[in-house]
Formats: C-alpha cells, sequence, structure tokens
C-alpha cells in the first residue's frame, strides 16, 4: 500500500511539469511520514518545532516540562535544510503548541499546591469525617477568603490512596494510617504527618420500634459473627437479626471490626458473618434501620438520626451500660470511642499550617455541634 | 504572538494540499486517480473505524494484564472458597459469581414473561393509536437512570418487599431481580416486538384461515415462528442485567453469602458488579485485592461476551435461513 503511494507520488512529481519546487519539497516530505507510519516525521519535525518554538513567549519551566508530558522534542535537531519538511512542522506544531499550553497550565497548578500558598486545599477521606471537614472547611474560608478548601468523603482508605498518589493535601481518616500505607507515601516522596482533632464513638443503633435497650460488647460480637440470630436471645422479640455494616473500604469497618468484633484481640480471627449486609453509605444504613425492626448496625455517633435508637453498650456482663455521649466518650467510660485524624502530605507549611492549627484550637468549638467529641 | 505563526503555517499547508490534489487530478493518469486529500480521509476514516476494535481489544488485555496475576498470587482453593473477605485476603469468588448469576436469572424469569407479553400485545393486540403511546414510553423507561431506580428500590419496594412477604430484610436478590427485571424489559420489548414483527403476514393469513382464533394464531404460529428472535431477546435482557451495578448495589444487601437454596431469593446476595464498584476505590494500586478486583472484572467480560455471542449467533442463524425468525 505504502509503497504503491509512494511510487504514484514519484512518477506524478516528474510528469507535472507545472509543479512548484515547494509543493514538491512538501509532498515528498509528507509521503515518507506516511511510509513510515508517521512516527520518523513526527519527530524531526517536532525537534525542528522547539527551535521554531524558542522565539515564542512561552517560559523556560513549560519548555522544560515537555519532556516530562511526553509532548514534542526527542532532543534530535536533524531537520535537514531546505523546505521539505514544511508541512510536517505545520502539523507537529499545531499539535505541540496546544499540548505546550496544557503543559504549563498543568505545571503552574501543581506549583500552587505545591507551596504553602495554596490557593485550594484539597481535603478527602472519610466519611464519617465528611460533615465535620465541611463545617470546618465553611468556617474557615469565611474567616479568610483568600483560601479555598475543597472537602470530599469516599472513606478513609481512598483519602489514604489519594495522598498516596499526591492529589490531596489534606487526608481526613477514622482509622491510624496503617505502616504499609505510609511505606507507599514514603515511596513517592510524601511523608504524612498526624493529627488527632477529634474523638468519634461508633454508636450501635436499632430500630426505634426495637424493645431492647442494651447490649454487653460480647452480645454484639456475637451478632455479627452469627453466633446470636434471633432478637429472643438478647432480650428482645422472636425476630431474626439482620445485620448492618459499612462497606469493607469504610474506616468505620476495620475499626468495628477490631474493637467490637474481635474485642480489641489482635490475634483473633472473627470475621462479619457472611449472612451481614454492607451498605454502601451511612444513609444505606439508616434508612434501613428506620424501617425495619429486624435490623441491627452500627454507625458513627455524627450520622445517627433522631429516627433510630441508639442502645447502651458495656463493655462486659456487670460494667455500667453506657449510653453514647460526648460527655460519656471524652471521659472514656464509653466502650466503643475513637480518635479522629487528618494527615498532611508532609510537615503542613502555609495555609495548610494556618488551618490545621486553627482546627485543633478554634475549629473545636464546630466539633460537639456535629455530634463528635472535641479534644 | 503564536497564534499568526502556526496560523500562516496551517494556511499553507492546506494549500498545498489543496494544489496537489488539483494537480493529480489535471494530471494524466486516471489509473492511480485518486486525489491525495481523498486518500487522506479514507485512511483517517479507516483508521477510526478499526480503533474501535482496538479498544475493545485494549480494554480485555488491560483486563488480562491487571487480573490474571490474581491466579498466581491466590491458590485455587481460595479462589474457589465460599467466603470473600478482601480485607483479610480471603478472596472466595464462589458467592459473588453465584449471587451475579442467580440476581440475573430471576430477574429474567420476572421479565421474560411481562416482556414477551408487553411485546405480543403492542404488536399484535393493541390498536395503532395505543401502539403510537406504548412504544416511546417504552423506550423511555430505558433513560431512566439505574441510580434513581436504586433509590426508588432502597426507600419504596425493599420495605415494601419485607412487610408483605414477612422477610428478615427486603434487601434481598428478590428486590434486586426486580429492580433489574424492570431496566432488562425495555431490551426484551423491543427486540421481542422486533422479532414478532417479522413473522410473515401470510403465517397470520393462513392461520386465520384454518379457522384459528387471534388468541391460537398467536399463540401457536407467530410467537413460535418468533421463538429465536425472542431468545435473541432474552439473552440481551441477560447482558443488561448482569452488567448493571448501582441500583443492584442499593438494593441487594451485599452480603457475600452462597445463595444455594431457593430460600435464597428472599436473602441478600452479593453480585460481582457491586463487589468491583464497592471496592475499587479503596484498594491500593497493584494489591492482590487490586489483581482480585479486575479479576471479576474479566469473568464478568466473558460472562457478557458470552452471552451477547449467543446473542448475535441466534441473529446470525435466523438471517442464514433467510430471514425467518
Amino acid at each position: 500500500m505504502a509503497g504503491r503511494r509512494k511510487g504514484t507520488m514519484s512518477t506524478k512529481g516528474e510528469d507535472g511539469p507545472n509543479n512548484l519546487l515547494a509543493a514538491r519539497g512538501a509532498q515528498r516530505g509528507l509521503t515518507k511520514g506516511l511510509d513510515r507510519r508517521g512516527f520518523p516525521t513526527f519527530r524531526e519535525g517536532a525537534g525542528g518545532a522547539r527551535t521554531d518554538l524558542e522565539g515564542r513567549p512561552l517560559s523556560g519551566a513549560s519548555r522544560s516540562f515537555s519532556g516530562e508530558c511526553g509532548c514534542a522534542g526527542s532532543g534530535r535537531m536533524s531537520m535537514s535544510p531546505g523546505r521539505r519538511y514544511i508541512a510536517a512542522i505545520c502539523v507537529v506544531l499545531l499539535f505541540s503548541a496546544g499540548v505546550l499550553t496544557g503543559c504549563s497550565v498543568k505545571k503552574a497548578e501543581t506549583e500552587d499546591r505545591l507551596d504553602g500558598h495554596a490557593k485550594t486545599i484539597e481535603n478527602k477521606g472519610s466519611d464519617t469525617l465528611v460533615n465535620l471537614a465541611l463545617a470546618w472547611a465553611e468556617a474557615y474560608m469565611q474567616a479568610h477568603p483568600v483560601v479555598r478548601i475543597s472537602v470530599t468523603g469516599g472513606g478513609s482508605g481512598t483519602g489514604i490512596a489519594a495522598m498516596i498518589n499526591g492529589t490531596v493535601a489534606i487526608v481526613n481518616a477514622s482509622r491510624e494510617m496503617k505502616a504499609e500505607e505510609i511505606n507507599a507515601a514514603k515511596a513517592n516522596g510524601i511523608g504524612p504527618v498526624e493529627f488527632v482533632v477529634a474523638y468519634d464513638a461508633i454508636a450501635v443503633v436499632v430500630s426505634p420500634s426495637n424493645p431492647v435497650q442494651r447490649l454487653t460488647i460480647q452480645q454484639v460480637s456475637d451478632i455479627y459473627t452469627g453466633a446470636i440470630r434471633n432478637w429472643m436471645e438478647v432480650g428482645g422479640e422472636n425476630r431474626p437479626i439482620v445485620m448492618l455494616s459499612r462497606e469493607s473500604n469504610s474506616g468505620t469497618y476495620v475499626y468495628f471490626l477490631e474493637n467490637v468484633i474481635r474485642m480489641g484481640n489482635s490475634r483473633s480471627k472473627l470475621l462479619f458473618s457472611p449472612d451481614t449486609l454492607l451498605m454502601p453509605s451511612s444513609e444505606g444504613i439508616s434508612s434501613e434501620i428506620r424501617q425495619n425492626p429486624n435490623a441491627i448496625g452500627y454507625d458513627g455517633l455524627g450520622y445517627v438520626t433522631a429516627d433510630q435508637k441508639v442502645l447502651a453498650v458495656a463493655r462486659n456482663q456487670n460494667g455500667p451500660f453506657v449510653v453514647p455521649s460526648a460527655q460519656t466518650v471524652k471521659d472514656g467510660s464509653y466502650p466503643i470511642a475513637r480518635p479522629l485524624y487528618m494527615y498532611t502530605a508532609g510537615q503542613p507549611a502555609g495555609q495548610i499550617k494556618n488551618y490545621i492549627d486553627w482546627i485543633l484550637d478554634g475549629g473545636q468549638t464546630l466539633v460537639a455541634k456535629l455530634g463528635f467529641v472535641p479534644l | 504572538m503564536a497564534r499568526p505563526l502556526w496560523q500562516s503555517w496551517a494556511l499553507s499547508l492546506y494549500d498545498k494540499i489543496l494544489q496537489r490534489s488539483l494537480n493529480r487530478r489535471g494530471g494524466s493518469s486516471e489509473a492511480n486517480g485518486k486525489p491525495w486529500a481523498e486518500f487522506f480521509i479514507e485512511s483517517s476514516i479507516r483508521v477510526l473505524g478499526f480503533s474501535t476494535i482496538g479498544f475493545v481489544l485494549l480494554i480485555f488485555f488491560f483486563l488480562l494484564k491487571e487480573g490474571l496475576p490474581i491466579l498466581w498470587e491466590v491458590s485455587p482453593g481460595n479462589l474457589f472458597s465460599t467466603r470473600w473477605y478482601p480485607t483479610f485476603d480471603i478472596f472466595g469468588t464462589l458467592p459473588l459469581i453465584l449471587g451475579s448469576a442467580y440476581v440475573t436469572i430471576a430477574a429474567i424469569a420476572i421479565a421474560l414473561p411481562l416482556g414477551v407479553t408487553t411485546a405480543i400485545f403492542v404488536r399484535e393486540v393493541a390498536p395503532d393509536w395505543t401502539r403510537e403511546i406504548l412504544k416511546p414510553l417504552i423506550e423511555v423507561l430505558a433513560g431512566i437512570p439505574s441510580v434513581v431506580l436504586g433509590f426508588f428500590g432502597m426507600h419504596v419496594i425493599a420495605p415494601m418487599v419485607r412487610s408483605t412477604l414477612n422477610v428478615p430484610t427486603g434487601l434481598s436478590a428478590f428486590t434486586g431481580a426486580v429492580l433489574l427485571a424492570y431496566m432488562s424489559l425495555p431490551t426484551i420489548i423491543s427486540v421481542a416486538e422486533d422479532a414478532l414483527d417479522s413473522v410473515p403476514k401470510s403465517y397470520r393469513d393462513a392461520a386465520l384461515a384454518m379457522g384459528a382464533t387471534s388468541w391460537q394464531t398467536i399463540w401457536r404460529v407467530i410467537v413460535p415462528a418468533a421463538r429465536s428472535g425472542i431468545a435473541t431477546a432474552v439473552m440481551l435482557g441477560m447482558g443488561r442485567a448482569i452488567g448493571e451495578t448501582m441500583a443492584v448495589m442499593m438494593v441487594t444487601g451485599n452480603a457475600g453469602r452462597m445463595p444455594l437454596s431457593l430460600g435464597s431469593l428472599f436473602m441478600p446476595v452479593r453480585t460481582m458488579t457491586a463487589t468491583v464498584a464497592a471496592e475499587m476505590g479503596e484498594v491500593a494500586n497493584g494489591s492482590v485485592h487490586y489483581h482480585a478486583l479486575f479479576g471479576i472484572g474479566i469473568i464478568l467480560f466473558i460472562l457478557t461476551f458470552i452471552i451477547n455471542i449467543a446473542a448475535a449467533g441466534a441473529i446470525f442463524r435466523k438471517r442464514h435461513k433467510g430471514g425467518l425468525r
């Protein structure tokens, strides 16, 4: 195919007496490009294109960045004299001008995010923390109109993965980062710094129509492993128990498994019963709890709505049964409570440092309002 | 500053292309007489056309590359065990595969009679004006976003299923199947309707002339004649159902239990699609869990591929036989 075209072209070139030299040159250059499926011509053209670009008001930064972007610029400057490649250069120029512009914009954004004077602070992570983080961001932005903070949820794991990939500045986490996650971040040149920003209690909830008032941690564990299958066994009606849990990417899931189902015993191999319903959101849990008298669920205290019934929980049979509240979490009497974390990508500086400092100080007044427990 | 520069180059390039093609047309040899520009356009169209196939292949290779490592990272015994706890390196895919199969088959069992009777009604029974109203309405059904249906299922259908059937929870395979049936109905109805439509009029005329009632004509003549088209409809509906994610994730409860008995219909199940959707966001790139999720992707891809091939095969056979369905 390619050979045929080439033959055709050369015949034409000789046949047509009216051919302009320039046109002929351009034609050959392009033919060559097509013959080799474009790439060689492209590269040579790119080398030329870079030379031609020198005079343009593009900054040095964007040009040096072009290599990283995989744009033009193989470093070869073998553009032959004459105008053979003029057409190819045109094409490449059109292409590279667009890409280079894109590169320079990207570079500018990265710079902004990396140094302290960030315009937008990306904050992502735990769904447990997302409401609180939003409230903080709103209050802080009102006081400091220069700063933009964008808050998204998705789960602690999602946020941490995003920080490992370098796309967020602050991660909200409802669990500590695992060693492997910290190593992965360090491998990418990011050293996470931990801050405890509030406390959270996990409330065990049932439908308001369920007469059960209190459970021990042992009973909750037995329910979730499938050892107890009827509400009658824990003092309720003769109904099957439907266990609800968050999905396994939720920090709440891991915390609940380790501290309730396994009761803090690190050698325990207990798991959620396979009958446990994994709900993709807190909303999924609350909507099922609201209308299903068989259901039992757990979620962050901040997410418990008035139409769910919160159970009193005791460490053991004799222990006091405690209903979670700001007071009982703070004084440590409620057994299922945990700290909540923010991780910054590297030692915070500039606006990020100011923001974290504010959270640990002035921002604490908001914590109680959202159902969490201040430091 | 930059724009006029490359604009002028672009213009000169355009000039030259024009000049070449004019030259060529003016030139003598008619045998090689395709203008340069035409060749260019033709080959770009060809490249774009083939790129679709290329993309599918690339996706499949990507799936294989990311998913196959699971085969040697995890023992087959683990891979086909009956529990799925990826957080603790237990990767039993059986409950997920069975869960998807269970929900899909239940959905088709609901959708098939509904879809085929609707198609028969629209095509054979309904007067013209009714058909004109029904057909666009059925197509509108296909356009409802699945997340909306999922929300509806979670807040309306699931509580209804629980209270009317007196089962522990409404978030069950059955609720998922109802939603999936609803979602695959538009596909089934329109394909089945086309199949009925292409049954030759002479069949109807002959049956009626033999003294058959119109019910007998439909049930004994037209539907059997259209059966391979109806089978295609069911296959395509299945393809739609097995790949559905959002609504299924919201209403099936996502409990990774083995759905082995008939009673499992009213228990929660976990499908492959919901598993991938729920867990992909959290998983660390390149981990065993990540490969396991892509492994599920491969299984899904192969299943939908087989289903679609079966559907296409039915269409092909039918064409081969000379247009009868």
